[in-house]
């Protein structure tokens, strides 16, 4: 494969990007930090099978700055030769009670959650239906499968961004598109450090491993680890009146 | 209801109140930090903070690999790097870390710290001989790169220093070029520790990689009695090019009832590992993880010495005290009745340069001894033992030493202290070993 992958250098995605490294697909890297890049470039590269076929180079990219979306994917493709898979893992985290003490935070976080991602997955899917498809991988959450109170804005970006997706594979599977939908539970990175774990957190690296799974069988939709699949079905069926006494 | 206070404990699983501080960012995190921690292998408190703090950055989430270079085996990486990662990418492309310590599962930040040592000590040296390189965030915030040739003084003060100079961030290495990644083993049954010493001592020029198991309940004239495990890397001959299989581990799920490691128990166990050795010698390729990380293959193995933990002892009996020394050690431990599921002999070399590094020449001893009431006493008893004989113990696996008795083993400490006056006059950078060790401030 020959990816773009827009936050490989931290937590979920760094574990991703080393499956997709050590198999030896053909890595592109987007982010903020040109710094940070290169960190995650050398570390990749050592971890690839090596050989010519390799490409890890990387581009700034900045969710913050759509402006910026167009000239990083064109960077890509020409580094790549044109590429076939889009990875997204990058995005802001905060707390429920940090949001709702700092609106500008939850203004940033609603802009680049949700607006900017779409934005940026507009910038993508044209340029891959543009070459008769490919795989689109967008890490979205459990968080915006139903409105929870200690979720309740970074969900509501995460729903937003969750129906988005669902809406691309409906639209544009039958044009060769393969959307996927990741949502993690509760997984052990540097995102939630601090947090309590709850029962069922997961690795990074399993998570990665499923969702790698995913995108070679271009599943629409993948839970990880896999049970938050079971219990967000008992969540969704819960009534509201359950919903608003439990702090779950 | 209130919520529990958050707990860190080293192996040994003897807690303390505590939290890692995680980010993939160390150097953020270690600005002001108290003390960093990789992956919690360390036995005693080392790794723990001290009593009036709670926070310990853990640096496992920077484990990045910055550079290497597959013709000269350099490698450099972040602090969080893990050995099993290392031995997971390399180890198949014919690269290892001769130093390895008995698990893989350190990191390399970890390993500079301790200055580890393994099976191969006498051959190799500690892994501070291999280090080229080490970046740290020093007490004022700010960050050095140090070398053998470039603050040697700050960075020998690390080899071995126990994190206590400085957030150790990134860590460059020398590695090793095997032939292949199986390992030509060969084991005997050895009678008693006399017999024990002198294999060790005289297989030591022919085998790159030894260590000895001791079933240290046997007394009288079948004291000392165990296996001697020795290796070398086998030829691409020898494996006729046989790929080497991902190992299966075990996990223990819980901590077991103390009772499950009693005397009776361990007793059984070590007669039937002896025996289970039927034949006096055994030769032939062995996978790298049965040799070099037996126990690793059970996955929380700590669990089973219970709620109330464990610690190990380690000493170094120097060859100055001559040959009984081990003999010496030996009756009076089977004197104590110091069951020990676990006692692992060793032959070891030079003396490397950290300045608090542990090893010497001499034989090194390390057992397992579970938390009871009288393990203070005993691990006292030991220490005086050790102290005559001019020996010393491992920093990394102790809980209970007393600061005079260290002070009485390892000469090298003032020195040590004068580069942490000098780079870290407030003692700002400290563990709940070092209060309680070597008197810094709470």
């Amino acid at each position: 494969m020959k990816v773009v992958f827009l936050g490989a250098t931290r937590g979920m995605g760094r574990a991703l990007a080393r499956l997709l490294a050590e198999r030896g697909d053909r890595l592109f890297l987007l982010g903020r930090d040109p710094e940070e890049l290169a960190r995650s470039a050398a570390d990749l590269h050592a971890r690839g099978p090596g050989g010519a076929l390799e490409v890890i180079a990387h581009a700034s990219c900045d969710l913050a700055r759509p402006e910026g979306f167009s000239a990083a994917l064109d960077a890509a493709d020409l580094a790549l030769g044109g590429f076939d898979t889009v990875v997204v893992t990058a995005g802001l985290f905060a707390t429920q009670e940090q949001l709702e003490a700092d609106l500008e935070l939850t203004q940033r976080l609603l802009v680049v959650d949700f607006a900017n991602t779409v934005v940026f997955c507009e910038h993508a899917r044209g340029r891959l239906l543009a070459r008769g498809g490919g795989t689109l991988c967008v890490f979205s959450s459990v968080a915006g499968d139903r409105a929870r109170k200690p979720v309740v804005l970074y969900g509501a970006a995460k729903a937003g961004l969750s129906h988005y997706l669902e809406g691309l594979d409906h639209k544009f599977r039958a044009q060769g598109l393969r959307t996927v939908c990741v949502k993690p539970g509760f997984v052990k990175t540097g995102m939630t450090a601090g947090l309590k774990p709850p029962p069922f957190a997961g690795e990074p690296e399993a998570v990665a491993r499923r969702v790698l799974s995913a995108i070679d069988r271009g599943k629409p939709e993948v839970y990880a680890p896999g049970i938050w699949a079971q219990v967000m079905r008992v969540i969704r069926w819960l009534p509201r009146f359950v919903m608003r006494r439990i702090k779950f | 209801m209130t919520e529990r206070e958050p707990t860190l404990a080293g192996w040994g699983n003897l807690p303390v109140p505590g939290h890692e501080l995680l980010s993939e960012d160390l150097c953020a995190i270690t600005r002001g930090a108290v003390l960093s921690r990789g992956l919690g292998r360390s036995y005693g408190d080392s790794s723990l903070p001290p009593p009036s703090q709670r926070e310990v950055v853990g640096t496992r989430l920077a484990d990045r690999i910055l550079a290497w270079d597959p013709e000269t085996g350099v490698l450099r990486a972040e602090a969080g790097f893990s050995l099993w990662e290392f031995n997971r990418l390399f180890l198949r492309r014919g690269r290892f870390i001769s130093a390895t310590p008995g698990t893989q599962f350190v990191s390399l930040g970890g390993m500079v710290a301790a200055d580890v040592h393994g099976k191969g000590h006498h051959w190799y040296g500690g892994f501070g001989a291999h280090l080229r390189a080490l970046r740290l965030r020093v007490a004022d915030g700010s960050i050095i790169d140090c070398g053998p040739a470039h603050e040697p003084e700050l960075f020998w003060a690390t080899v071995g220093g126990m994190g206590l100079t400085g957030h150790i961030l990134e860590v460059e290495c020398q590695t090793q070029a095997i032939p292949s990644p199986w390992i030509h083993s060969q084991s005997q049954r050895i009678d008693d520790i006399d017999q024990f010493i002198d294999v060790l001592k005289s297989s030591s020029h022919e085998w790159p990689f030894s260590v000895g198991w001791i079933d240290c309940l046997s007394r009288g004239k079948r004291m000392g009695r165990g296996i001697l495990d020795r290796g070398r890397w086998a030829t691409a001959e020898e494996t006729g090019g046989k790929p080497l299989p991902v190992t299966r581990r075990l996990m223990v799920p819980f901590d077991f009832p103390s009772w499950v490691l009693g005397r009776f128990t361990v007793k059984a166990f070590n007669t039937l590992v002896y025996w289970k050795h039927f034949q006096r010698a055994r030769e032939g390729l062995r996978h790298p993880d049965a040799f070099f990380y037996p126990l690793d293959a059970i996955l929380h193995w700590n669990r089973i010495y219970g709620r109330r933990g464990f610690t190990q002892y380690q000493c170094v009996l120097p060859d100055s005290a001559g040959k009984g020394s081990a003999r010496r050690f030996l009756e009076l431990l089977t004197s104590r009745g110091g069951a020990s599921f676990l006692c692992v002999i060793k032959d070891a070399g030079a003396q490397g340069q950290g300045m608090l590094s542990f090893l010497r020449p001499g034989i090194s001893i390390a057992l397992d001894i579970p938390v009871r009431d009288n393990t203070q006493q005993l691990v006292d008893t030991l220490n005086e033992l050790v102290i005559a004989e001019g020996g010393r113990i491992y920093l990394a696996k102790d809980a209970f030493t007393r600061p005079e008795h260290y002070a009485a083993m390892d000469p090298r400490l003032p020195e040590f202290q004068a580069v942490r006056e000098r780079w870290d006059p407030a003692h700002s950078i400290r563990s709940a070993q070092s209060v309680r060790v070597f008197g810094d401030p709470p």
